[in-house]
Formats: structure tokens, sequence, C-alpha cells
């Protein structure tokens, strides 16, 4: 037997993406932010998507791209502070933005991921981040309802893989891809570098390759992958 | 940084002790760590992802993929650990997290927590920030006692929308060490220079002033 090969070109796969989509896409600023695959999608111009992403990333940078060519209706995120661009948007009411508290956002994820409908959390009670949430009390207990996210299609950055779409994360470039892989109907991944099968350890391998669909093999790294110079 | 300011980031470095898990909120909290020993054995955390910080490196010292949740390009250190944002919360909520240092708009004489939005004119998101207030062991704040227009941060009741009810235990200004107890603000140490009255003049709540010398700093 072998493990079939998830190899793809990358606007094959990105060409899956359709107008009306909701894209959860990694990383926490640059780390874990898959570049590639967000310019990939402004060639590919998808619109009026909703995107799930903790950040907003920096002016010109990820998916600022992706607000700036107005591919964008809704923003489900935790924080914009970095990106005065994606504020300018919201404050104008040409962008919808949902605010999470960060580990919410990250459990409504890993919920959508494991087939879980919502979860229970005590954050926010008593701040108007609870208002409108459904309420249940639950051994003696209050919780707000927040409801699983899946969306249609995750764009995931990772390391190392191999050629069947096992995962492995450096640093703190795993922050959210590990959840986002396992929370979406298709499931695109970059990797720097795409190993040949039984290179990458099965000890090693953070995202199983089930939940990837399609692959690709990142060349030289473009310059917005870079430290940045504030 | 001034004078007074770097004390008061000095004294809010003694705070921590030996073996605590801390987390340091963006802004004037992660200057704390310039504070502590080399060798002082805490562990430091960052939402997005990592245990054990190690110093914040110059750019073209950097690893492009190692930042802390503020962005500042950091580093590790022998035993330091990386997991995704689901784990790092999950230290946050379960209680793993001792203590925090956070930044304040407004405190309130209940230690109510005000840090994430003034309506209008900033709200840029809440982060991580409420899941730090909410269930961090220790709530501490750091924050000048007003703001540059020289109006109190510290009030009977917040004005502004709430990061977390009732979480703040001490905080630390430019001015004095405040305490948030069950009769409200309690004057714990003062600033070099300061006076009782000039602490209680800048903050719009009752303070209570213990009849005896305070400890300076």
């Amino acid at each position: 037997m072998k493990l079939p090969d998830k190899r793809r070109a990358i606007h094959d796969a990105i060409a899956e993406i359709k107008d009306g989509d909701t894209v959860m896409i990694g990383g926490f600023g640059v780390p874990g932010t898959p570049m590639t695959l967000i310019h990939a999608l402004v060639d590919h111009g998808a619109r009026n998507l909703t995107l799930i992403k903790n950040d907003a990333n920096e002016p010109g940078m990820g998916i600022d791209h992706l607000l700036q060519s107005g591919q964008v209706a809704r923003l489900i995120t935790t924080h914009l502070g970095l990106n005065c661009n994606a504020i300018a948007l919201m404050n104008s009411g040409k962008l919808a933005v949902e605010f999470n508290a960060q580990g919410i956002l990250a459990e409504r994820i890993r919920a959508g991921g494991a087939g879980i409908g919502a979860i229970l959390s005590d954050i926010g009670i008593g701040t108007e981040l609870a208002d409108g949430k459904q309420v249940v009390e639950m051994q003696g207990k209050v919780y707000v309802v927040e409801p699983a996210l899946r969306a249609d299609v995750a764009l995931i950055h990772a390391d190392r893989a191999d050629s069947f779409g096992n995962l492995a994360y450096v640093a703190t470039a795993r922050n959210f891809n590990p959840l986002m892989a396992t929370a979406a109907d298709c499931v695109i991944a970059e990797a720097e570098r795409v190993l040949p099968l039984g290179q990458l350890r099965a000890d090693d391998v953070h995202t199983p390759g089930v939940f990837v669909d399609h692959l690709t093999e990142l060349g030289e790294l473009s310059k917005e992958y870079a430290v940045v110079r504030r | 940084m001034s004078d007074v300011r770097d004390r008061m980031v000095a004294r809010a470095a003694r705070e921590i002790a030996p073996g605590m898990v801390v987390n340091l909120g963006i802004g004037l909290p992660t200057k704390v760590v310039n504070h502590l020993p080399a060798d002082f054995p805490v562990c430091l955390h960052t939402e997005n992802g990592l245990t054990g910080i190690g110093p914040t490196l110059p750019p073209e010292k950097a690893d492009r993929n190692l930042i802390d949740a503020g962005g500042a390009y950091v580093s590790t250190i022998p035993g330091s650990a990386f997991f995704d944002s689901a784990t790092s919360f999950a230290i946050v909520r379960s209680g793993r997290l001792d203590l925090t240092m956070l930044g304040a708009f407004e405190v309130s004489a209940a230690g109510d927590l005000a840090n994430w939005r003034i309506p209008g004119k900033f709200s840029p998101g809440v982060g991580g920030g409420i899941e730090l207030a909410q269930k961090a062991r220790r709530v501490v704040v750091l924050t000048t006692h007003t703001d540059r227009a020289g109006n109190a941060k510290l009030k009977q009741e917040c004005s502004l929308p709430l990061t977390a009810r009732a979480c703040v235990s001490r905080i630390f200004t430019d001015m004095a060490v405040i305490d948030i107890t069950a009769v409200g603000f309690v004057l714990v140490e003062i600033a070099e220079g300061v006076s009782a009255a000039d602490v209680v003049a800048a903050t719009d709540a009752p303070l209570v002033v213990p009849d005896m010398p305070l400890p300076t700093f």
C-alpha cells in the first residue's frame, strides 16, 4: 500500500473557492500566515467571502490584500490593532467584523473540527462581549453558548509536509493552523518543504494528512514571510 | 522611559515570585522582564503559543517564525515549548497562569478592568485580554495614574466597556501601589517625592490611606 499524493498546482487548488464561501486562514501575525495561498486567492477573485482569522495582519501584508481587493464581506477575528486599513474598513461599514475572545475563537474552531455543535464558556459574562448570546445554566453555573465554527475552505501554512499532506509546524507559526486544518470541508496547505513519504517521522506529524485535501510546495519565499522591520 | 516609570516597572517586577507562570500584557508590562535577574526561575507565557520566552531580539538576529503576542521578535530558552492557540488558552482558562500584568484605561474600586475599547475612538478587538483578566489567578495592572489629559484612571465605576469584572487585585502606577480590597482602593506604597494627598487628589474614588508610614519605591 502507498499513501496518495496530494500535491497540486496552487491555482488549481484555489479554484475550488467560490463566491460567498467562508475561508479560515491560519496565522498569528506573519508566522503561520499562508501568504502565497492568499495571493492566489486574490488572483482567483472569489468575492463576498467570510474570513476567519486571528488578526488582519498589517497594511500590505497577508489578508490585507483580500481586504483591499474588496473580496471580503465579513471578518471573524480577535484583534485588528496592527492593521489601520482593516479598522478603517470596519469603521466605514464596508467590512462587517465579529470580534471573539482569542481562546474562544480557537475553541469554536476546535469544536467545528471535532464534530461538536457548540461549547459552553463563562468568558465575557458581565461584559458586552456576551450581549445577545444564548445563556445556559449547567451544574449551578451560568455559561454562554459559543457555536462551533466550520468553513468551506481552510488555508494553512506548514513548515514541512510529506506528499500525503502530513504537516509539521515550526515555532509560533503553529497557532491556529492545526485547529483550522480540522475544521473545513476543503483544506489547502502550503508547505515550505514537501518531503518524500517516510521522511517526516510519524511522531513528528502535527496535523495528520487525512485532514489535508490539497498540498502545494513553496519555492523561494516572498519577502512577506520575512522579519518585519517596524 | 522616565525615571519614575522605570521605578514603577521595577517595583512591579518584585510582584513575580520564583516558580510562577506569568503572562505580561502588551506595552508597559513587557518591560517588567528587564528587571528580573537572568537566572530568575519563572516561566513566561505568551498567547500565540510559547512558554519559556527568552530575550527580545533585534531584526537582524530574529527568527521570522518566533514572535510574542505583541509581535515582538523573541527567543527561546532551555525548556521552552511551542503549542497551538487552543492549548495556549487552556493554560489561561484552566488556572495554570499564576499572574498576569495588564495595562488599563480604567480600573474601578471593585477591581473592574476596562482596557480594550474606547467607543468611537479605539476598537481594535480584545485579543486574549478578556481570558487573561478573567482567568489568571492574580491580575495586576500597570498604568500611569492619570491619562495624558490628566484624567484619573482609578475610578469608583468604569465608564468604558469592561474587559472583566472584579478581576484586578493590585495596581502599580507612577504615583503609588494600590490594592483593591473589600473597602475599595487602599494605598500600599508610594513613589518617592509623592505625597498621600497627591495620590488622593489624582484618584477619582475614595482611597484608604493607612495611618502609618508607607514604603516608597
